[in-house]
């Protein structure tokens, strides 16, 4: 893509993010769902730090995820904390358990790292599913609500107003996509794409592929856990399905239907994912397949996703 | 003291043994050619040096220290970088960025999340020195893995070069290339040999590059040294040529 188009599809992206409960309505859709679509978008996007701009496929997003809004409803419910320090709190459980997982994996590769991805992945999903008396088991957590934020000067209802919770959300999401976006284009986001492009290349200009996984294997979990969290306070409630290894797969699907080779390609492919879940799904139960009919035919005809078509030269 | 120096290194693939006894020692400002029939062991004992693995016996000094320990990443930081055979660019990186990945480890930035106005202009020098160098300047913004294979293996040198090596390895440089590419990449490398007082150590199947570069031929044959020397005596040697017609006749 040439510069200027790129530049173009920045702009159309955040004008589109920018008043979606505004045209969401228009197009037959609700506030919660354009919510929906910037909590998924940054989750698949975070994924895709990792699988796009990496080439490291996992399947075991949804643990990072799910510890994220685990983290953050536990804090509320146990802890009655703010919604802000919430988020902080998930995020970090969880980017401390991807610190020691990665530890653990990271000298596999291609299909074995997806494989033992599941496998971690699918303990916290027992552990969740399970451990009745603090996460609620297959219930879920409840009984907890996000609280308004108070800025001292004035306060963002973040609780009663499901606008001014898209907001909270769309600013969360826009500080960790300019953060991704500044590290894709520093030389450790080159040296990434490098091992992407050529790993024995990469290990042979001297840089230690195994460290530089591990890092970008922790910052992708690190993103997809504040989604994590900002699902679960969008929901006011989280359950052992936020998880479980389907989400991960989820997440892998939306990435590749957008094109996981553009920046913005998840977040087209969660907002097509989001989407069609909710309009489908209130006419058949049977929604995933009709998902799937989409994802087959997106990888049929635009191997590269539904951005991939515009993407040409050698802008990566 | 000898740049690098290979004592009795021995590499076995099971019960194949690809490398055997093979003894080596190069000096500062040296250009060694190794060739020898295929299946030699040539790639083999290069990637003994380069660490790709480690050998069944033997060792491996670089500037007097035990390399042996050491991975292919930690080996290319102390001083050693390497091309390949089959030539490894980052196809769908720009020319440019290929080199600026290489210069960017180079100068200790590569867990950088950002780089200031400085750093970026000396990189950019950096990267626009060896493109030209490499006469890839006009092609800097196409991607990597549509030029041609001469420049492709020129990215590759530069690359390699970007790092600041203290001993270049090139793993047959003008392998599957016409007579102009190779020209091309034969003058490029005795520049850097001669001008840059670069060491290098080449695999090379063309004999008229090998002659005419280098100071110093080793010769293998089935894994083990054949005979070592100035080109003159390697050319003289009757046990490489019936070596060589000997593989011919087969």
């Amino acid at each position: 893509m040439s510069p200027a188009r790129a530049r173009a599809l920045d702009a159309a992206v955040c004008l589109l993010l920018l008043f979606m409960p505004f045209w969401m309505g228009a197009i037959g859709g609700y506030t919660e769902l354009a919510t929906r679509i910037v909590v998924m978008g940054l989750a698949a996007m975070s994924l895709n730090f990792l699988l796009g701009f990496t080439g490291v496929l996992s399947f075991g997003h949804a643990a990072y995820f799910g510890l994220g809004a685990y983290g953050a409803g536990m804090a509320i419910k146990y802890l009655g904390a703010g919604s802000i320090p919430a988020i902080g709190f998930g995020v970090v459980v969880a980017t401390i358990a991807a610190m020691i997982i990665g530890a653990l994996i990271i000298k596999l590769r291609g299909v074995y790292f997806a494989m033992v991805t599941i496998a971690f992945g699918q303990v916290f999903y027992f552990i969740a599913f399970r451990w009745n008396a603090v996460t609620g088991g297959d219930d879920g957590l409840s009984g907890w609500h996000r609280l308004p934020i108070d800025f001292g000067f004035a306060r963002l209802d973040i609780f009663q107003n499901d606008k001014a919770f898209y907001y909270f959300a769309l600013a969360i999401f826009a500080v960790c996509v300019g953060a991704m976006a500044v590290l894709l284009n520093s030389p450790f986001g080159r040296s990434l794409i490098a091992i992407r492009e050529n790993e024995r290349r990469a290990r042979f200009l001297g840089l230690p592929i195994e460290f530089h996984v591990w890092l970008s294997f922790v910052i992708s979990c690190l993103f997809v856990s504040v989604a994590g969290a900002l699902y679960a306070l969008l929901n006011n409630f989280t359950d052992p399905r936020a998880l479980r290894f389907d989400l991960s797969g989820n997440l892998v699907i939306m990435a590749v239907l957008g094109g996981m080779r553009s920046f913005w390609g998840p977040l087209i492919g969660a907002a097509i994912f989001v989407a069609l879940q909710d309009y489908v799904s209130s006419h058949t139960e049977n929604w995933m397949s009709v998902i799937g009919l989409v994802f087959v035919l997106v990888v049929r005809f635009f191997p590269r996703g539904v951005l991939g078509m515009l993407r040409t030269g050698a802008k990566a | 003291m000898s740049l690098l120096q290979v004592e009795g290194a021995s590499k076995r693939f099971g019960s194949l043994v690809a490398i055997d006894d093979v003894s080596l020692t190069i000096e500062p400002g040296e250009l060694r050619a190794i060739i020898g029939p295929n299946g030699a062991g040539k790639t083999t004992f290069f990637n003994l040096v380069s660490g790709l693995f480690a050998p069944t016996a033997g060792s491996i000094r670089f500037e007097g220290r035990d390399i042996a320990p050491l991975g292919p990443d930690e080996r290319v930081r102390r001083g050693m970088s390497r091309t390949f055979q089959i030539t490894e660019v980052f196809p769908e990186l720009s020319v440019a960025d290929n080199i600026r990945v290489a210069v960017e480890v180079a100068s200790g930035y590569r867990l950088r999340p950002w780089l200031g106005a400085q750093a970026r202009a000396s990189v950019a020098a950096r990267v626009a020195e060896l493109l030209s160098l490499g006469g890839l300047a006009d092609k800097s913004e196409m991607r990597a893995g549509a030029l041609s294979h001469g420049d492709q293996r020129a990215a590759e040198i530069m690359m390699s070069l970007a790092l600041r090596p203290r001993l270049l390895m090139l793993d047959e440089p003008t392998a599957g290339m016409g007579d102009q590419e190779t020209y091309d990449i034969a003058r490029l490398i005795r520049r850097l040999h001669r001008r840059e007082g670069l060491t290098i150590m080449l695999i090379e199947h063309d004999m008229r590059v090998v002659f005419n570069l280098a100071d110093r031929i080793m010769v293998l044959a089935e894994g083990r040294v054949l005979a070592e020397g100035a080109p003159q005596e390697i050319a003289d040697s009757e046990k490489v040529q019936a070596a060589y017609l000997g593989k011919a006749a087969a």
